[in-house]
């Protein structure tokens, strides 16, 4: 009897000891998922589709986003409350937090890993940090006319510590040069076009573009050229049609990119745009199933996933790139916030929120593979991130 | 004082009673709970702080009547990033979340 439980005993701690590994663990297959209403988050691994920890204390985490140290072993958090926290996926726990402004948007990690700048609605601005303490090292109010601050939006890294972002209400893009942290160097970009809500920069870290709420179009900054300037792209595509109503803002991170074109979402379009990134026209119009939040690349890029707005939100339609058509729709179920693909592509973690559940899907077959317990989950962030330019 | 404070608990049952049957429904009140924090929370903050739209507390919604706000809701404003939500509220609902919002019983 007593041998017995022994050896179960045994077999349960080598199952755990197997599941974990033996020794010191490795961080390349973790990620984190953001219950948002609960100020928590899920550090899940990949390997197994399993969560190893839970961590509170965030506060609030309604349109929450991370980033990762270069090490891979800390994840940077930024909350709506303008909190940045620090969490340590080793050691499970927070080992930083500071709220810095009232109200935030997101943020982004420096190309040498030393800085993590937030961009914030209120007071309008970007501040930056110091990865390792989380002191303050520069602050940016993002001042477009005399004592007007704008909201900042679409704030991403670029080669040379510089952060790039667009301000929303200036319709301005501002690149900081952060070489040396404590005397940042802003260039400013004026007249971009109207509201800006989102910039991405390419994986090769040479085009910023905005995304354009207020106007036709997307504004291109090549960072390569920077005298060149600012210039719109797509001005008129879809011009003279009626545009529907937006009931959330498009996403333009994760781009697919894929064969010198790039899949993007419209605005005020139940399309993904298909355009060619060396002239920059639009090539082709997909009309999907409402309008398109985040449109993300498979990391083969053959295919591209699309997930929408209310009230299409429990739909995610999957483009096959060779033909630029739609080859699958699925219904995971209302609320579906986010989608992350493993870096070699063979899975996509989805959040779900209405059904507090993540679910895990086979890229190739579709097929559900793991279905996750999660409290209102919204992002779902990856740690082979830390190595990609603009996330 | 009391009576006030009476009235403002009573009001949305009042509207409720003159709205007809679809708000006396529990369930979709309860819905249109979920609206609030999720879907204008995409664009007014979680727990409507503000975000890319302006905070939609009590004290900020002041010097606006109920009406007004219902209108807004209802028809969006035009030219800026806030949507018509007709397709999805009746009249009698708008009004019911502009309500909730001025005396803070949303979300
Ligand atoms: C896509 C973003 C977006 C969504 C979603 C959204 N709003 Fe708005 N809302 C705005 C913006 C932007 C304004 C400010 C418009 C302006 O500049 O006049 C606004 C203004 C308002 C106002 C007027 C307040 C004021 O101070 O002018 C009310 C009330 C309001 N929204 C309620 C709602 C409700 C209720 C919902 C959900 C049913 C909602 N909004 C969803 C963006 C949004």
């Amino acid at each position: 009897m007593r041998t017995a439980f022994r050896i179960a005993t045994a077999l349960l701690w080598l199952g755990v000891a197997h599941a974990e590994g033996p020794g010191p663990r490795a961080t390349g297959d973790l990620g984190i998922i953001v219950e948002r209403e609960h100020g928590s988050l899920q550090l899940i691994e990949t390997s197994g589709n399993s969560i190893l920890a839970k961590i509170s204390g965030l506060g609030d985490l309604s349109h929450a986003s991370a980033v990762f140290s270069r090490d891979e072993r800390f994840a940077y958090v930024f909350g709506r409350d303008g909190g940045l926290t620090k969490v340590d996926m080793l050691e499970r726990k927070i080992v930083g937090r500071v709220v810095q402004s009232g109200n935030s948007i997101g943020g982004a990690i420096s190309q040498d890993g030393s800085l993590v700048a937030v961009s914030n609605y209120t007071p309008g601005g970007v501040k930056v940090f110091d990865a390792r303490t989380l002191e303050l090292v520069a602050d940016i109010p993002a001042e477009f006319a005399k004592g007007k601050l704008s909201k900042v939006v679409g704030l991403v890294d670029a080669p040379g510590n510089r952060f790039v972002f667009s301000l929303w209400d200036a319709g301005e893009i501002w690149v900081a040069d952060l070489s040396t942290p404590a005397k940042p160097v802003v260039d400013k970009y004026l007249d971009i076009g109207r509201n800006p809500y989102d910039g991405i920069i390419t994986p090769d870290g040479r085009y910023y573009i905005a995304g354009l709420f207020g106007d036709d179009g997307l504004a291109l900054l090549d960072l390569w050229q920077p005298q060149n300037g600012v210039k719109r792209i797509l001005p008129g595509y879809g011009k003279g049609e009626e545009k529907l109503p937006v009931y959330k803002m498009p996403h333009l991170e994760g781009w697919a990119m894929v064969g010198g074109h790039a899949y993007l979402p419209a605005v005020g379009r139940h399309e993904v745009l298909v355009v060619d990134m060396s002239s920059w026209q639009v090539v082709k119009r997909i009309p999907a199933r409402g309008q398109p939040v985040f449109v993300v690349g498979q990391p083969s890029g053959r295919h591209v996933w699309v997930n929408f707005a209310f009230p299409d939100n429990q739909y995610i339609q999957v483009i096959d790139t060779l033909d630029q058509r739609i080859v699958k729709t699925l219904e995971p179920g209302k609320g579906v916030l986010h989608l992350e693909f493993e870096p070699r592509g063979g899975e996509v973690w989805v959040s779900v929120r209405d059904l507090d559940q993540i679910h895990v899907y086979d890229t190739a077959s579709y097929e559900r593979q793991s279905l996750i317990e999660s409290r209102k989950p919204s992002g779902i962030f990856l740690t082979p991130r830390a190595h990609r330019i603009g996330l | 004082m009391p009576a006030l404070s009476f009235f403002s608990k009573i009001l949305p049952f009042l509207l409720v009673l003159s709205a007809g049957k679809s708000l006396a429904d529990e369930a979709r009140q309860q819905e249109l709970r979920q609206l609030i924090k999720h879907d204008c929370g995409s664009c007014h903050g979680l727990t409507l702080q503000g975000g890319l739209g302006p905070s939609l507390t009590p004290e900020r919604l002041k010097p606006f009547t109920p009406e007004q706000l219902a209108m807004t809701i209802v028809h969006g404003r035009p030219g800026t990033a806030m949507p018509p939500w007709r397709p999805f509220l009746s009249d009698a609902e708008a009004m019911w979340l502009a309500q909730g919002l001025k005396t803070g019983e949303l979300p």
